[in-house]
């Protein structure tokens, strides 16, 4: 199990409580399927990808950006138990989805950066590194039931 | 593999925040040993606490470093010859591959905070690439 200080507790759902879902969801998704264009691989049926603005603007990355964020904050909502939160993920992301879980971490560090650009200074170090933590944790909890 | 445009790109973030030089660099280090405590490992004879004066100097440095790269990005593998040798042969810092990755991150973070919107997509990817060019010329002569 996952120790979180109180301060950590506190940095993540400060942060959280301001998060508008949807939008972070989606420019998170997009910036991975823009700097990271191998990604794009998992999503052949999602239509125009061919340029960072046809990326941003395609409604099925942003849906498909909202549903990944919120299940972000089922994340949040259990930081005690992350690994039963996504047992049943974790087995979709291998033996339907097969995803490779480096991508968890590209995505996670994604999500850093995104929420560094929308609450500047608020940001802090300690904001990073607790935040850095969280998507780290569900990175693993995603790849631990990969086969 | 990086373009034209993406030389464009980071040029242009980098003058962006020409005049905050200096902060970027510390900024970066505090929040990579902040967010990578094992990263501290490869200082333990510095004051790693918020402000201090080694952090500032170093932070300085490596973003003087950086510098140069950009306004040398046709010809990366001379302008961080150097750098290069001293990281294989004398720091040897665990593979740039896995240390630039965490310190590519920090920047990436430290220049989201000072850009907000203008840290777009496009920039974001040149940057990653840029800093990934730089990991991959550090790491050339480590064996």
């Amino acid at each position: 199990m996952v120790h979180w200080s109180a301060e950590e507790k506190q940095l993540i759902s400060s942060i959280w409580g301001k998060v508008n879902v949807e939008e972070c969801g989606a420019e998170a998704l997009a910036r991975l399927l823009i700097v990271y264009p191998w990604t794009q691989r998992f999503f052949s049926n999602f239509g125009n990808l061919s340029s960072p603005t046809a990326i941003t603007g395609n409604p099925k990355v942003r849906a498909h950006g909202k549903k990944v964020l919120t299940s972000f904050g089922e994340a949040i909502k259990n930081l005690d138990n992350i690994k039963g939160t996504y047992s049943k993920l974790s087995e979709l992301h291998c033996e339907k989805l097969h995803v490779d879980p480096e991508n968890f971490r590209l995505l996670g560090d994604i999500l850093v950066i995104v929420l560094a650009s929308h609450f500047g200074r608020d940001f802090t170090p300690a904001c990073q590194s607790a935040w850095q933590k969280l998507v780290g944790v569900v990175a693993h909890a995603l790849a631990r039931r990969y086969h | 593999m990086l373009t034209a445009e993406d030389k464009k790109l980071v040029q242009q973030v980098w003058e962006k925040v020409s005049g905050h030089q200096e902060d970027v660099g510390a900024e970066t280090l505090e929040r990579m040993f902040a967010a990578y405590p094992p990263t501290k490992t490869y200082f333990p004879h510095f004051d790693l606490h918020h402000g201090s004066d080694q952090i500032r100097g170093h932070g300085k440095k490596v973003v003087a470093a950086l510098g140069n790269a950009i306004k040398n990005l046709d010809n990366l593998s001379q302008a961080l010859s150097e750098l290069s040798n001293l990281h294989a042969y004398n720091l040897r810092v665990d593979p740039p591959r896995f240390s630039s990755q965490l310190l590519a991150q920090c920047l990436q973070v430290v220049l989201a905070v000072h850009l907000g919107k203008d840290y777009t997509p496009e920039i974001h990817a040149a940057v990653d690439k840029f800093m990934s060019a730089v990991a991959a010329v550090l790491a050339e002569k480590y064996r």
